[in-house]
């Protein structure tokens, strides 16, 4: 029962796309509405992803130095560990994870509403194909501005990470910066960029679908939030471990 | 024109629509009536496409909706302007935004002219100044007319209205009412509307089509509905005492007068 009710959701879900991947109906709305959504979606998302990173980059260095005083471990193993952590999986499993949290809530609420106050029978009526005008700028705006979140969250985890080192006499800066350095493998840049643009995918249009297939009135609309959170979380972890068995092996 | 034929719609095995039947002409004001639940909003979703009946035929003069494929369906849907039930207005779109909206999306005006021409649907339902405001800051009345004008500003050939004045009061209801008939005679529009307002029926009815429990019951205009001996129809019409007063009398004086 379960499993037929995932396949039929997901043969829902990829009949939803081919109606949001089609020819906008006018280009010059498109453009403007995407750069209106990278910034709705985007640029806003900045002051939250700059506030968690400089939290978490702060507290892995200082776990690390805490939990690691072995005198056998190598001086440089806490920036190096703080690295590659922020590296492989922070700056886009888990800040997607939170982002699906802000910004998938925030798609799914607002197409869900538009469905159930008739906007959106409203736009098929005039013969806008409403999945698309609707959809599109947001997926392709986010993807876009994907890349960007994922930056700003590496650079100021590492200057968390340099603040402890800086202010605090847990670790000296010489080493911290050290270990930053050491043993860089620039395919992990890669691969943290790759897999966020993945998440971004799954959570913008995840959310646009459970808010678009919304019946009913505004408890739903919250029920329907909840969910695209819920789901595109799930499906976040799950790309990941396809995603790092792919692009590490 | 449009006419509906033998159109059945259900819902998870429930039956809504039982074989329907009904025309609608150009140039008047047809009205779909019926009691809260009767399938008016189902019937008026049906038509425009919104749900897909299982049986019937819907003609747009001569033209089927129900063999239409996607692209048929977008370009017969230029020429439909539709008032919803909720006025269905964009919350992110200021008031003249939203009477833009279409023309911005289907004509190649310049901007200019599709500014003018948006003044002038805001002017025709008398709502002048109010273009810089959001849905949010304005009356409900004043959104119903402002979705009249967004319904309208592409000259439609059809104009479909779901119960355009629920929630308004008498006044206002009336005035509604009034640009709905006026507009429609002006431009020559197939305008259907869905009420179950009798200050309407009474008042604009010019082809009553009467739907009682997913039943199309009773066919008429707004003076045979007093001489009507259908009883489902006069229990619904002529529901309270002021009505059957205005009944009383209008039939002993033989010509019909809008109750004020
Ligand atoms: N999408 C749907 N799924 C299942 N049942 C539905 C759906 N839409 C309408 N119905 C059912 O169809 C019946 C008729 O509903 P409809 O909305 O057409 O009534 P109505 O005549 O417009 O009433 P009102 O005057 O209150 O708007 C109702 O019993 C309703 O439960
Ligand atoms: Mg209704």
């Amino acid at each position: 029962m379960v499993l037929t009710n995932s396949i039929a959701t997901f043969g829902r879900y990829c009949m939803f796309m081919r109606r949001v991947f089609s020819v906008p109906d006018k280009w010059k709305t498109f453009f403007s509405r995407t750069v209106f959504e990278v910034a709705k979606l985007g640029v806003d998302s900045i002051p939250l992803v700059i506030v968690i990173s400089i939290f978490i980059g702060a507290v892995i260095t200082i776990q690390m130095q805490l939990n690691v005083t072995s005198p056998l471990i190598p001086a440089y193993s806490v920036g190096l560990a703080t690295r590659d952590i922020v590296l492989l999986e922070f700056s886009n499993s888990i800040l997607c994870l939170i982002l699906a949290g802000k910004v998938g809530s925030n798609i799914a609420s607002e197409i869900g509403t538009m469905r159930v106050t008739e906007q959106i029978d409203a736009l098929d009526i005039m013969g806008v194909n409403s999945a698309n005008f609707l959809v599109l700028p947001k997926v392709v705006g986010f993807l876009f501005f994907m890349p960007v979140l994922v930056g700003f969250c590496i650079a100021t985890s590492f200057l968390g990470g340099f603040m402890v080192a800086l202010f605090t006499d847990i670790i000296s800066v010489s080493r911290y910066t050290y270990g930053l350095q050491a043993m860089f493998n620039e395919w992990y840049v890669w691969y943290g960029f790759i897999k966020s643009l993945f998440f971004s995918f799954i959570i913008s249009s995840v959310a646009a679908f459970f808010g678009y297939y919304v019946r009913g009135g505004a408890l739903e609309v919250g029920k329907a939030s909840t969910n695209a959170v819920v789901s595109s979380s799930i499906l976040i972890l799950l790309m990941d471990v396809v995603l790092t068995k792919l692009l590490l092996q | 024109m449009i006419e509906v034929r033998n159109v059945t719609k259900s819902f998870d095995g429930k039956t809504i629509l039982h074989d329907v039947s009904a025309t609608f002409q150009s140039g008047k004001t047809n009205l779909i009536i019926g009691q809260s639940g009767s399938g008016k909003t189902v019937l008026l979703k049906s038509i425009v496409g919104l749900l897909r009946p299982e049986k019937g035929q819907i003609l747009y003069d001569g033209r089927d909706i129900m063999g239409m494929n996607g692209e048929q369906i977008k370009d017969l849907r230029k020429e439909i302007g539709m008032l919803f039930q909720g006025s269905a207005l964009f919350d992110s779109e200021t008031v003249l935004g939203n009477v833009m909206f279409p023309l911005n999306m289907f004509t190649d005006m310049s901007q200019g002219e599709i500014r003018d021409r948006a003044q002038f649907c805001l002017e025709r339902v008398n709502l002048n100044g109010a273009g810089d405001k959001y849905p949010s800051e304005i009356s409900g009345g004043m959104q119903k007319r402002v979705a009249i004008a967004r319904a309208i500003a592409l000259n439609p050939k059809y104009l479909f209205c779901d119960e355009p004045n629920s929630g308004l009061d008498p006044r206002t209801s009336i005035l509604i009412d009034e640009l709905l008939s006026d507009i429609t005679h002006e431009y020559n529009i197939t305008t259907v509307i869905n009420t179950h307002d009798m200050n309407s029926v009474l008042g604009i009815g010019e082809n009553i089509v009467f739907i009682n429990k997913g039943h199309r019951e009773w066919v008429g205009d707004m003076k045979e509905i007093y001489r009507t001996d259908n009883e489902a129809l006069n229990e619904f019409v002529f529901a309270n005492q002021l009505f059957q007063d205005v009944k009383k009398y209008v039939l002993s004086h033989e010509t019909a007068v809008r109750p004020q």
